[in-house]
């Protein structure tokens, strides 16, 4: 999502590092670019505009023109600015509530409410082991009672039964004594998109509100939103008081200026984000890790925890140990493959590290996808051991048996021998970045030797 | 601004409601901005800023306020003013793409195919045409196309019910060409006069899921090799500027013919459209205001424009 921003700031700073020292016209020639990137990218005007000015403030001084590298002091003080709007700390979902606790879920229509209820749901059943009930309040667009039934079906997750006529005041009241009679931990309440500007339904989700008294209100919002998120984030705040936002289409390829806008103009914490389709497609939000991704630096930590959430501990250190030390053969690959896949596809994983935000691109436009990543499986286990620990041992001979045994052809093997080899060198440049440049100046996000 | 005694700013905040009924963000900006009539850089610096809020885009904001400025630098000049001048001007940019949506009657069935990013209003508008196309009466039959996300064929089937239009569905998780394959037939059978395909959201950079909409456009194409006639791509007001880039992708994908844009009943004004009817020149066919059958309207662009600079 934010890889777009990623790009356009690497171009920026990479003109700064050019030079040896920075002048005070270098600095303002910068955050000239930073500034239309972030408008570029949908972030707001007033909030692109402190952010601007407080990077200046600080980024022209003594402390950037004595420092040794001052391209590295400006890309830490917008860094570090990127934190500081998009929230210092990780919030997690809350239920210091009596059990059940409410959490009701609000935003416009389209902007993915009841999929997130339904992930919601999923997550806080199967990896923070509650009991979880839905309901949904929506009566008014057609059919959206019947998706939550079949969603939490999916999902294993209980919804209230549905009641053909009933107002959705009285449903949540349902929801919450049937929660209660169940010994549910969480009930959740999915409610109907609706205008903040529309005056009788944002009074009837306060009444909902004022009913259930929830321990949280989850505003979901696109992260596609332009200019608009803004007056969005900030009237449904006055009106409903969230505590939370989640973004969804976080897999998209929007510059993602929604996140920081909503962030600065409403104060609420960025919770969760949707990344996918399928069910388990949410994420805890790492502002941190989130600014760190926005200046190229990757979200190395990010896939090491994805994936110890989908393969075994020891393997996602295995990984995280190769990822480092640049090791890395081709039966490596054929297990990344299987992970990946279960990762949620190449694009997850490529968007968590760092600098390849145009090998993603490619990529994409080379339609990589889930069927080539089981050709490119099938081809690996046509190999013999040894060829695949040493690659180079694939002459034109072999290359044919590969294909001809995998169902393939040698174009193809070549082709993935060439991403072999760019995925390992990128690995050897993620190792490089733990070890010097940006790492002493203190930037968390990345792994420590 | 400077702090005035009671009276001053009751005369100012009455001054204000007067000016900006419309209340959009923008109008009240250029009000405020131009309270003292003179075009100065200063002025236009924030007329910019002001477009950009509207999601016009930097650029298009740029220039336009360059423009603006060029002609009108330092001279007197009302609010009211300046946005007639900026409205006439989106106006211009907008008119060639105002086209309403209209079926080719030698063609039967046409076929119009409707795909979008998840969440923007497909189901809704297919319903909404749907209804417009039975009230000229048209015989339409609905594919309820998208077979991913859960209750979306129930959704349709309603929508078919309210339009009186014949919904073709499958089971859930059904493939949508195969499905594509038999609403075509079916609607060839019939003699239908308008066949509107619902699709699955999809985010454009998914591009195993835009293979899968590559392949519904091939599997029409074999059917009728001049279907689909038209695509429509469906677009959020609220989307930012990604907006162009899901034309520009959709565009290549799967050949989309026009453009409707919903959810303009919001605050939103979506000036994203400007910028991409400049880049793009696809016709804008439609806009959605509202949930209800008829709140399809066909796309006005002086109102637009004019309501995009908060006039009318």
């Amino acid at each position: 999502m934010f890889d777009s921003l990623t790009e356009r700031l690497g171009g920026v700073f990479e003109n700064l590092k050019r030079r040896g020292a920075l002048s005070e016209s270098d600095v303002d020639a910068a955050l000239r670019e930073v500034r239309v990137a972030l408008l570029e990218a949908d972030v707001a005007l007033p909030v692109v505009k402190s952010f601007i000015d407080g990077v200046r403030d600080r980024a022209v001084g003594a402390e950037v023109l004595r420092s040794v590298s001052p391209a590295q002091m400006v890309v830490k003080i917008v860094h570090d600015h990127l934190i500081e709007v998009l929230g210092p700390e990780t919030a997690d979902v809350e239920f210091h509530a009596a059990a059940p606790a409410a959490v009701l879920i609000v935003g416009l229509q389209g902007s993915g409410k009841t999929t997130t209820a339904a992930k919601i749901g999923s997550w806080l059943t199967g990896r923070r082991k509650k009991k979880v009930l839905m309901a949904s309040l929506d009566t008014r667009r057609p059919a959206a009672q019947e998706q939550l039934r079949v969603l939490g079906e999916q999902a294993g997750v209980a919804t209230l039964p549905i009641v053909p006529g009933q107002m959705p005041e009285d449903i949540a009241r349902r929801a919450m004594s049937a929660g209660r009679l169940r010994g549910c931990d969480v009930v959740l309440l999915d409610t109907a998109g609706r205008l903040h500007v529309d005056e009788a339904l944002m009074a009837e989700i306060a009444a909902i509100r004022h009913a259930t008294d929830p321990a949280e209100v989850l505003l979901v919002a696109d992260s596609l939103t332009g200019q608009d998120a803004v007056g969005v984030a900030e009237r449904f705040k006055e009106r409903v008081g969230m505590t939370g936002i989640v973004l969804t289409r976080a897999d998209g390829d929007a510059r993602g200026g929604a996140a920081l806008s909503m962030r600065a103009a409403t104060g609420c914490p960025i919770k969760l984000l949707g990344t996918g389709e399928s069910i388990d497609a949410l994420e805890v939000f790492h502002p941190d890790r989130i600014a760190s991704r926005i200046l190229g630096m990757g979200d190395v930590v990010g896939l090491v925890e994805r994936a110890t959430e989908t393969v075994e501990r020891e393997e996602a250190a295995r990984l995280e140990e190769k990822v480092r030390k640049g090791a890395f053969d081709l039966d490596d690959l054929a297990g990344q493959l299987r992970q990946i896949r279960r990762m949620g596809g190449m694009d997850g994983i490529m968007g968590m590290l760092p600098g390849v935000g145009k090998v993603k691109r490619q990529l994409a436009d080379a339609r990589v996808d889930e069927g080539l990543l089981r050709r490119q499986e099938a081809i690996i286990q046509s190999m013999t051991p040894r060829e695949r620990r040493n690659a180079r041992l694939l002459n034109a001979s072999r290359k044919r048996r590969v294909a001809k045994g995998s169902g393939t052809t040698v174009q193809d093997v070549n082709r993935l021998l060439k991403q072999f080899k760019q995925m390992s060198s990128m690995m050897k440049k993620v190792n490089k970045m733990g070890n010097r440049g940006l790492m002493r100046h203190g930037l968390p996000g990345l792994p420590m030797r | 601004m400077i702090e005035r005694d009671g009276e001053q700013s009751g005369w100012f905040s009455r001054l204000k409601r007067g000016l900006g009924k419309s209340a959009g963000a923008l109008s009240e900006g250029i009000t405020g901005i131009l309270t003292k009539r003179r075009l100065d850089s200063d002025s236009l610096e924030a007329l910019e800023e002001l477009l950009i809020a509207s999601d016009l885009g930097v650029s298009l904001a740029a220039r336009m306020t360059a423009e603006l400025g060029r002609s009108r630098l330092d001279g007197e000049i009302t609010s009211e003013e300046v946005r007639r001048i900026l409205a006439r001007e989106i106006a211009r940019i907008l008119q060639p793409v105002a086209i309403p949506f209209e079926a080719d009657a030698s063609r039967k069935p046409y076929v119009a195919l409707v795909v979008g990013v998840n969440g923007t209003g497909k189901t809704t508008t297919v319903g909404k045409l749907a209804h417009g196309f039975r009230r000229r009466g048209c015989a339409t039959i609905i594919a309820a196309g998208d077979t991913f996300r859960a209750a979306a064929i129930e959704q349709i089937q309603i929508w078919g019910e309210r339009s009186g239009a014949e919904v073709i569905a499958r089971e859930p998780g059904a493939d949508a060409a195969g499905l594509t394959h038999d609403a075509f037939r079916r609607a060839r059978s019939r003699s239908a006069d308008v066949l509107l395909i619902d699709t699955a959201g999809r985010l454009h950079n998914r591009s195993d899921l835009m293979a899968e909409l590559e392949k519904i456009v091939r599997v029409l194409g074999k059917l009728d090799n001049s279907a689909p006639h038209s695509v429509l791509l469906v677009l959020d007001a609220t989307t930012g500027q990604n907006a162009l880039r899901q034309v520009e992708v959709f565009r290549k994908i799967c050949g989309v013919t026009g453009l409707v844009m919903t959810k303009l009943d919001g605050t939103a004004k979506g000036g994203v459209l400007v910028a991409c009817a400049e880049k793009f020149g696809l016709p804008v066919h439609a806009i959605g205001v509202g949930e209800g059958i008829e709140d399809l309207q066909p796309f006005d662009a002086e109102r637009f424009a004019e309501a995009l600079v908060g006039l009318g």
